[in-house]
């Protein structure tokens, strides 16, 4: 069963290697700089790397817009994805997985009340207006730089056309690269959530995380969408869209490599981060728009002699008709998914109201004017919980949604030093954050934030950062704790906390 | 690294050596029109059978180059203008063959007071040959010096049409025989003719270095 609810997201990663890959190696494809069979070997193993080494970060964005919890929710909303993207690619609209995916999850936000993070939300939906642009400035400034190379070179013409081979194939595998760590979010994305409870090991005895092993599936996916259906798009791309000489091909393919890595690197950021510099959200992207804007800009930097201004006109309709369509049809999907196929598409969770929570909402700066009139209940629903709020907070919860849901969800864990042991050492824990965990051997926690400000109290390496490179130390903390959340789960529906902590402490 | 460069260096070596034949032809036409003039007939029957070898090693080589390249699938974007333009070359060796078998075979006599127009229009040719060549090496290493190259080519192109404009006005205003004269212009406008197929390459030049241009 595990399998055929992949299927959805196997078959967005295909249409993404059929279609996305033509971004990368389009242009020295169709000019005939580099055989396709070349291509889609450099372009599937680069892919597949970038995917499994790099794809974390992204899909952490994507996860905290909206982390679906459960198969056939995740299920539903890779297949809206993917029915969007070839449903529009069939009307010849623009279209990015990337737009259809976000919709997607925002249309699972809305069927099942959960609220959607807004600063997640604005920091997508502002990479996709700066990612062409930024893609146009490289174009630029990198047209200017080879313009000056090719006049001042006595290099032969033959010679020229071999390094800008060498080069094509080198852009094209670092662009594969970047695409693989850019947009596996799209593919895998909603899975990891959902398979992350299911504790799932598809390959033991591979020292990949459970995410990275669905990276990997993903990325292969990607793949084979390369090899059997990329030929046709690439020679398109290549001859019929960007009639481009094989050194413009290449400036298009640098700069948009350039894009897709600055908003796919961990690496990158941290180093931002710790010089001081402002970091760049860690964002899926849309290839074909990088190239787009890359496009336009060796256009302007002709003299603007041929830009088709109408492309950008069509590039801003597809941020508003991608998502929207995506989200209307992944709404009505999970409608027939959960009422009609009987399937569980939201994993039911429990929320509460205590005077803890009011506390630790108010030390986290959360305006909560009527929530103790909440007090005392428990919801047994996302949905029900979303209308008290509203009902008594009324519309100035919304910004603030998130926030509440975190604190008041209830998530039982028990924290086992033995489970610890044998799982957290090779998944990157330092061994002072370790003995944090291991201090809190036997304790039961209701709430996740409760299990945080406990390890933050027994180590200063659990504590938040402050200062420079603050943001993604405490970015990288939030998600190891995430994964803790995860690993000391009580799955044990029916039963309290203390009663397993008391079965286990026996 | 260096396997990859091997087979372009080997081909570039092959253009080059190509265009060489080229300015040897021109030069050899030249040195073979003025023994001609000085009525050495031997040292002319030498340089036309040297232009006639020169001019079928250039055809062998032009062909290897053309097979080469379409063979490798080198210069994808730009093979047709490079193969357009090592044809293009091919003619102007091929007139200067041809002027020089038509002077084998009709053994012109020209007017003494002509024979000097003759060599002078015979040395702007061959200038226009040289100055073409000079283009079409700058078009493959570099483009900048293209256009000046082109400016000297039209340059002497324009010099020996206002010498074969001379020839004809000198030999229609002499009391030569209508055929005498006819046999005196279709001479002059033969050498022209080179210097015109030099002119057209320049032309063709000038459109692909726009192109090669990013």
């Amino acid at each position: 069963m595990i399998w055929f609810f992949l299927l959805s997201g196997l078959f967005l990663g295909w249409s993404l290697g059929a279609n996305d890959a033509a971004n990368i190696f389009g242009t020295a494809v169709g000019t005939r700089m580099v055989r396709f069979k070349t291509a889609a070997i450099v372009a599937s193993i680069f892919v597949v790397l970038g995917a499994v080494i790099g794809g974390a970060g992204t899909t952490h964005t994507l996860g905290k817009l909206g982390a679906v919890n459960a198969l056939a929710g995740s299920f539903t909303v890779a297949l809206s994805a993917a029915l969007t993207v070839t449903w529009m690619t069939r009307l010849s609209l623009p279209v990015s997985t990337s737009q259809a995916i976000v919709g997607a999850i925002i249309g699972w936000n809305l069927f099942t009340g959960t609220p959607t993070d807004f600063s997640s939300l604005v920091a997508i939906l502002g990479t996709w207006v700066i990612c062409p642009i930024l893609s146009a400035i490289f174009a630029v400034i990198l047209y200017g730089l080879m313009r000056i190379w090719v006049s001042n070179t006595q290099t032969h013409l033959l010679g020229i056309d071999v390094r800008t081979r060498i080069a094509l194939i080198i852009a094209g595998a670092l662009g594969s690269w970047a695409l693989g760590a850019n947009n596996i979010a799209n593919v895998m994305g909603v899975f990891v959530p959902a398979f992350s409870l299911r504790k799932a090991a598809l390959m033991p005895g591979l020292h990949l995380t459970i995410a990275q092993q669905l990276f990997l599936l993903g990325a292969l996916a990607i793949g084979v969408g390369i090899f059997t259906y990329s030929r046709k798009t690439m020679q398109t791309v290549g001859r019929s869209i960007f009639k481009l000489t094989p050194l413009a091909a290449l400036v298009v393919v640098l700069s948009e490599t350039i894009v897709l890595f600055l908003f796919a690197s961990e690496g990158l950021e941290r180093w931002l981060a710790l010089h001081g510099l402002p970091t760049l959200p860690l964002v899926p992207i849309s290839s074909s728009q990088a190239a787009v804007g890359a496009v336009l800009g060796i256009g302007l930097a002709k003299g603007a002699r041929g830009v088709n201004f109408k492309v950008l006109r069509s590039i801003a309709w597809g941020w508003v008709t991608t998502p929207v369509v995506a989200a209307v049809l992944c709404y009505v999907t999970l409608f027939f998914a959960q009422n009609v196929f009987e399937q569980q598409v939201v994993r039911q969770e429990s929320y509460e109201v205590s005077p803890e929570i009011l506390t630790h909402l108010q030390q986290e700066g959360f305006a909560t004017l009527n929530l103790p009139e909440l007090m005392g209940h428990q919801f047994t629903s996302a949905r029900d919980f979303r209308k008290a709020l509203f009902l008594w907070q009324g519309l100035r919860a919304e910004r603030s949604m998130h926030g509440i849901f975190d604190a008041s969800r209830i998530h039982l864990t028990y924290v086992d030093s033995t489970l610890a042991k044998a799982a957290l050492p090779q998944e990157g824990f330092t061994s002072e954050e370790l003995q944090g965990i291991y201090a809190l051997h036997g304790r039961s926690f209701r709430h996740d934030w409760q299990l945080d400000d406990a390890l933050a109290a027994t180590s200063t390496a659990w504590q938040p950062r402050s200062g420079r490179g603050a943001e993604v130390l405490n970015k990288q903390l939030r998600r190891k704790a995430a994964r803790l959340h995860q690993l000391f789960e009580i799955q044990e529906r029916g039963t309290t906390y203390r009663d397993i902590g008391q079965q286990q402490t026996h | 690294m260096e396997i990859l460069f091997r087979r372009t260096r080997e081909l570039e070596r092959q253009i080059d050596e190509y265009l060489d034949f080229v300015v040897q032809g021109g030069l050899v036409y030249r040195s073979a029109v003025e023994h001609y003039l000085d009525e050495r007939t031997n040292d002319f029957g030498n340089r036309l059978n040297e232009i006639e070898r020169l001019e079928s090693k250039a055809d062998e080589l032009r062909r290897e180059i053309e097979t080469r390249l379409y063979m490798e699938t080198l210069l994808p974007e730009s093979r047709g203008d490079v193969l357009g333009l090592l044809e293009s070359i091919d003619r102007v060796i091929n007139r200067c063959e041809e002027s020089l078998q038509d002077f084998s075979v009709e053994q012109p006599t020209f007017l003494p007071e002509l024979i000097d127009d003759f060599r002078e229009l015979v040395v702007e040719t061959v200038s226009c040959i040289d100055s073409m060549i000079m283009a079409a090496r700058a078009y493959f290493r570099d483009p900048k010096a293209v256009r000046d190259h082109i400016a000297r080519v039209r340059y002497h192109e324009q010099e020996s049409d206002k010498i074969g404009e001379k020839i004809r006005r000198g030999v229609f205003a002499s009391t030569l025989q209508l055929a005498e004269k006819i046999h005196h212009r279709d001479f002059a406008m033969r050498i022209d003719h080179i210097a015109d197929a030099a002119e057209d390459v320049c032309d063709r030049l000038a459109i692909a270095n726009i192109k090669r241009s990013l």
